[in-house]
């Protein structure tokens, strides 16, 4: 089957289940939302998922499978993400952080010419994340919402197909979230989302389906209204009450 | 079998000369994730502290154990000065502090050859380790080894007690594990780092008052051993003693059966070789705090 | 093309003061003096492109300098000995009958020549092999590269009867059918050895600016993130490491002619960590910084220890902690400095202060 698909996935910690048996089904072009509280094993599951984290079971993506391979190669296989705290070498400008992400596939003598202009698809990252203006600054100097724009444009020219993204719109502004909410629709025409968020607001308007997680397993899955409406949910989520 | 108990004795004790000195180390490479390369100058100053004590307290047993305090006094003393002038500006440049403290081990060096001269210096072991001892029918072995040995284990057993018992140690360790937590909940951190220092360099000049016992004292004593504490540091892993106490007896032990086998330069490439095959297997050491960030 | 103008004005200059004005206005004992800092400032190069923008602090380049520079000194020995005989050391120990078989070989100027580059290329890439994909890094890395350099000295040093020991290879007369004795052809090796930097300079330049450098660059700073685009930084890190041992070769090979000698002290862990000062001084990420660093610093050793030997060591160590701690970026980047005063866009990364690293936390 196409998209992501994960079966009794298990991640272990010294003894400590981060997460404990989950199955997780995204198909292709669905714009995903993971929720849960901290702790709930959401990061992990990416973790998992991207070859950072030893776990066993099972991840699928594209009929692939994923577990076992090393992190170059599952990034290989189209699957991207971004981290809670935007990477991005600060170093570089803008321009050469897209272009080393478009790189993978370059070959020695590529590699080893001076790059000549821009290349097409880093041009059009760079118009779709609005960071045209700036193409020349050194990604250090960006504004945190920025990199964060900066870290998609990179998963664009890279080629995934999978776009695991992990609070994509922590500390960005109001109209920085509305921005990044159309460009995950925009994005999921081609492309299949999976977005961690604690931002509900965010969430209820960008969001297609929803998954919650709790203590390493899946607590409830479905649409955002669906969700809302599960008691067990609620529960979960006293500390932060979801208005039903 | 006589040969091969010498020729693990040797490796023991060589490897409890390399514990004294890996001990200290680890300790502020732990804490700080950097590698003190003036550490083997902090040993130099301990075996001078014994040399000078002598010339002032002529019975070999009471010079001896008096430098012993003295010695880790001095050594630590000169930890916490380093720590403060310099290595703590460069906290979040783990490389640049080894060349840094690399320049400190040449000025520090450069002095002992200013003060007390380029020429090695002798000094007077106390009688009662002059002797050897015999185990087994056979095995004679050098009272002054013994000894060494028997201070490695004490200074390991002082320092578990401090690091598991005390509120130091408590504090020490929680930094070592999580730097930015301990200090978000209200560690001094820059005060257990002195804390640290003082105890992982007074250690260094404890080994310096165990290595007057079987060997000639020099400016350059401390480069000349360095490097092998320094492996152990690495193979050990950081943030737990047992990984370094293991370690530096294995590579001791390794290092005798190995010479005694070929020679002493191919052994030194040998030792190598196996510890770079067995980082293919332990690449972050033998033993190693595990957390989630896998950088 | 403007581009290219400044950095080729600037090679142009260099080129003038080598091979013009240092020969004209040195004698021939400055001129060898020269000769032999132009062979530090080759390595100080490799040591930029490692750890400068490879983040990788290598403290055993004496290594591949001394591969290098035996490789060279077993052929030219071979060649002094004439064909059949054995090198003059190995008669005075007496202890061999015939040449051991691992020098054979280096009878054959040609593969004695390659070997030179290749063979400590060829260490470096089964050692970084070995390192860089198993992860081990930082401190690690340059403890082990230290250690590896430790026991290479000892092994030579303990190989008197084949290596000469402690003496090294002494007494080399002959380059190539050239006396070495002869000023005109030790002016010859300086114009070599000034060749032989313009071209590494020329070679480290070209990969600086491509992509790979730019990629290097990410790898010092984020070796993590780079994985998750689908680069492996193993391969990186080991392309900048292999071409960082091959020129410290090349500076191992070239030294011998000019000083007529290469022994285990020149190539141990104290040259070794010396040979990183200069880089430090000059400015590690940028491409001169490292070489005239390496030639100031040189240049400043003989003429200190020539009149107050314990003054030199005083200094040196002031020289690694002083612009360590307060200019990490070294001189090259007071030349930044003053050039963004001017408000002038800078094309290359400014020099790295190292930094944590970014880290992959969850």
């Amino acid at each position: 089957m196409s998209g992501l698909s994960v079966r009794d996935l298990r991640v272990v910690f010294d003894g400590f289940v981060a997460v404990g048996g989950v199955d997780l089904d995204v198909p292709a072009g669905d714009v995903r939302f993971i929720i849960g509280p901290n702790g709930a094993g959401k990061t992990t599951l990416i973790d998992a998922v991207t070859g950072l984290a030893k776990a066993t079971g099972s991840v699928t993506f594209e009929g692939q499978e994923l577990l076992g391979r090393k992190v170059h190669k599952i990034a290989r296989l189209g699957v991207g993400r971004t981290f809670q705290t935007a990477t991005v070498f600060e170093e570089l400008t803008v321009l050469q952080n897209l272009d080393i992400a478009a790189g993978w596939a370059r070959g020695p003598l590529t590699l080893l010419r001076t790059r000549k202009g821009v290349p097409p698809e880093v041009e059009k990252a760079l118009e779709t994340v609005r960071l045209t203006g700036v193409r020349d600054k050194p990604a250090g100097t960006l504004a945190h919402g920025q990199k964060q724009w900066l870290e998609i444009g990179m998963l664009l020219v890279q080629n995934a197909q999978l776009f695991l993204l992990d609070e994509p719109v922590a500390g960005m502004s109001h109209d920085e979230r509305d921005a990044t909410g159309e460009l995950l629709g925009q994005l999921s025409k081609d492309h299949t989302v999976v977005v961690i968020e604690h931002d509900m607001d965010f969430l209820r308007r960008f969001a297609r389906t929803v998954t919650v997680m709790h203590a390493g397993k899946i607590l409830s899955e479905g649409t955002v209204a669906q969700v809302q409406a599960d008691p067990k949910v609620q529960e979960v989520y006293l500390g932060h009450p979801v208005e039903a | 079998m006589t040969v091969v108990l010498n020729q693990l004795f040797t490796g023991i004790s060589i490897g409890a000369v390399l514990l004294l000195i890996a001990l200290g180390l680890s300790l502020t490479f732990g804490q700080m994730g950097v590698i003190n390369m003036a550490h083997g100058e902090f040993i130099m100053a301990g075996a001078y502290t014994v040399y000078v004590l002598q010339q002032v307290i002529t019975g070999a047993g009471w010079s001896l154990l008096i430098a012993l305090p003295v010695a880790f006094a001095i050594a630590g003393l000169m930890g916490v000065l380093l720590e403060f002038l310099l290595i703590r500006r460069l906290y979040a440049r783990p490389l640049d502090t080894l060349l840094v403290t690399w320049g400190v081990a040449l000025i520090l060096q450069q002095v002992a050859r200013d003060v007390f001269g380029a020429p090695n210096v002798q000094t007077r072991a106390p009688e009662f380790l002059t002797g050897s001892v015999t185990l087994f029918g056979d095995l004679v072995i050098s009272s002054s080894r013994l000894f060494i040995l028997a201070l490695s284990l004490v200074a390991v057993a002082a320092l578990t007690v401090v690091l598991k018992t005390t509120s130091l140690g408590r504090r020490i360790r929680a930094v070592v594990q999580n730097r930015d937590l301990a200090a978000v909940s209200g560690l001094a951190t820059g005060r257990v780092d002195r804390l640290t220092f003082f105890i992982g360099s007074g250690l260094a000049g404890i080994a310096g008052v165990a290595l007057t016992l079987i060997g000639p004292i020099g400016p350059t004593m401390g480069t000349n051993i360095i490097v092998n504490a320094f492996l152990v540091v690495v193979v050990g892993g950081i943030g737990q003693l047992k990984g370094t106490v293991i370690v530096a007896f294995v590579l001791g032990i390794l290092q005798s059966m190995v010479e005694y086998t070929t020679t002493v330069s191919v052994a030194s490439v040998i030792v190598f070789v196996a510890i770079v095959a067995f980082l293919q297997w332990r690449p972050q050491g033998l033993f190693t705090l595990r957390t989630r960030s896998l950088a | 093309m403007t581009y290219l103008k400044k950095p080729l004005v600037g090679f142009g200059i260099a080129a003038v003061l080598l091979f013009v004005v240092a020969p004209v206005a040195l004698g021939d004992f400055r001129l060898n003096l020269l000769a032999k800092y132009l062979c530090f400032a080759i390595i100080a190069v490799g040591i930029g492109l490692a750890w400068g923008r490879g983040g990788m602090l290598t403290l055993g380049q004496g290594v591949f300098f001394g591969l290098g520079g035996y490789a060279m000194a077993m052929h030219l020995k071979l060649a002094d000995a004439g064909p059949g005989s054995m090198p003059d050391f190995m008669m005075l120990y007496g202890q061999l009958d015939e040449l051991p078989w691992w020098w054979k070989p280096f009878a054959n100027p040609i593969f004695a020549l390659a070997a030179t580059i290749l063979l400590p290329m060829f260490v470096a890439l089964l050692l970084g092999l070995l390192i860089f994909r198993r992860r081990v890094r930082g401190a690690y890395f340059a403890i082990l590269s230290q250690a590896l350099c430790a026991a290479f000295a000892i092994l030579l040093i303990g190989q008197q009867g084949t290596t000469g020991g402690t003496n090294g290879l002494t007494d080399i007369q002959g380059f190539f059918g050239y006396d070495l004795n002869d000023p005109v052809n030790r002016r010859m090796i300086y114009f070599i050895i000034a060749g032989s930097l313009l071209a590494v300079l020329a070679l480290t330049w070209q990969l600086n600016r491509s992509r790979y450098g730019e990629l290097l660059v990410a790898v010092r700073d984020g070796e993590e993130r780079v994985r998750f685009l689908g680069y492996d930084p193993a391969n990186v890190k080991l392309v900048a490491y292999v071409a960082a041992a091959g020129m410290a070769g090349l500076a191992g090979a070239l030294f011998v002619p000019a000083v007529g000698i290469i022994s285990p002290a020149m190539i141990g862990v104290v040259p070794s960590i010396e040979f990183v000062i200069g880089v430090a001084v000059g400015g590690r990420a940028s491409l001169v910084g490292p070489a005239l660093g390496a030639i100031a610093v040189a240049w400043a050793k003989t003429a200190l220890s020539e009149k107050v030997p314990s003054a030199w060591t005083y200094f040196e160590g002031l020289l690694f902690i002083l612009p360590i701690v307060f200019l990490p970026g070294g001189l090259a980047s007071l030349a930044g400095m003053i050039r963004r005063r001017r408000a002038v866009v800078v094309d290359n990364p400014p020099a790295p202060v190292e930094k944590t690293p970014v880290e992959v936390t969850t």
